[in-house]
């Protein structure tokens, strides 16, 4: 990461809101498309060694894209985000929440508002995401480190076995 | 019944009620002369507090002392930057995507 790129990240217990602000070394229309396009998406959503795969996507106002999140162990955690508004190169809105594979929303979700702008070349991302359940943000932590832990573990065993063969 | 421990810091009165237990262990009626409000209500924050384990409770002849369990606030701040972590990962993914497609572009 660069290091002159800002990031900010805070939560506000009270108000149930995670604020992420990052800035990019890209022009608007590439972050822009980084962040509605489901090809690109599924390229970097997913914290390593997770990986994102889009069913669909349908970009505009009440439409949705169905995804999941991938363990390195094949196990799939579907999602539904459902575009509430949507502001070209500006700001678009969504509602996400936890799915099963057969696409049955598991309700609450969380409301996500994302706001670009860019200044000389370097465009910021403002994201702020409202949880009605803080428990939930909880959940989706669990989630994404059980799958770290378990490939870091698998790494372990490889690294044990390569080196007894030594 | 597992509380949420979101929740039980996501009330004001048991925020402020943290920040006063964590200069000095407080009896209850200590604490609730800091509130206009009952001291059944204190004594349901503290209740909820407990549950979560965000506070011990300690007996000193016949008071019950009220201090801040330290290492489950540390957990908090773990649990938070653990989800801070996540993020940063993704965007130096993105970094990279980014760095890619202008590459291509060009």
């Amino acid at each position: 990461m660069n290091d002159n790129l800002l990031f900010d990240f805070t939560v506000d217990k009270a108000a149930k809101t995670v604020y992420i602000t990052r800035e990019f070394d890209a022009d608007l229309s590439l972050v822009w498309d980084a962040f509605t396009k489901k090809e690109l998406l599924d390229q970097w959503i997913a914290p390593k060694p997770m990986t994102a795969k889009t069913k669909y996507q349908d970009f505009k106002v009440g439409g949705k894209r169905f995804y999941a999140m991938i363990s390195p162990e094949g196990v799939e955690r579907w999602a539904i985000q459902e575009y509430t508004s949507i502001t070209p190169k500006t700001n678009f809105k969504m509602y996400n929440a936890f799915a099963d594979k057969d696409e049955n929303p598991e309700l609450p979700g969380s409301d996500w508002d994302h706001t670009f702008s860019e200044q000389n070349g370097t465009t910021t991302v403002s994201i702020t995401i409202y949880n009605e359940s803080l428990e939930r943000m909880e959940r989706i932590l669990d989630g994404f480190t059980k799958g770290m832990k378990m490939s870091l573990h698998n790494l372990e065993n490889l690294l044990a076995t390569l080196s007894q063969r030594q | 019944m597992r509380r949420d421990i979101f929740q039980a810091i996501a009330d004001p009165t048991r925020r402020a009620i943290l920040t006063l237990i964590a200069l000095q262990a407080m009896t209850p009626n200590a604490i609730a002369d800091n509130f206009h409000t009952t001291r059944q209500a204190v004594s349901k924050h503290l209740r909820i507090l407990t549950e979560c384990n965000l506070v011990k409770q300690e007996q000193q002849g016949r008071e019950i002392y009220y201090s801040l369990e330290i290492e489950k606030m540390k957990e908090i701040d773990k649990w938070l930057e653990q989800f801070r972590k996540i993020w940063e990962a993704r965007f130096n993914q993105l970094d990279n995507l980014l760095l890619t497609m202008k590459k291509r572009k060009k």
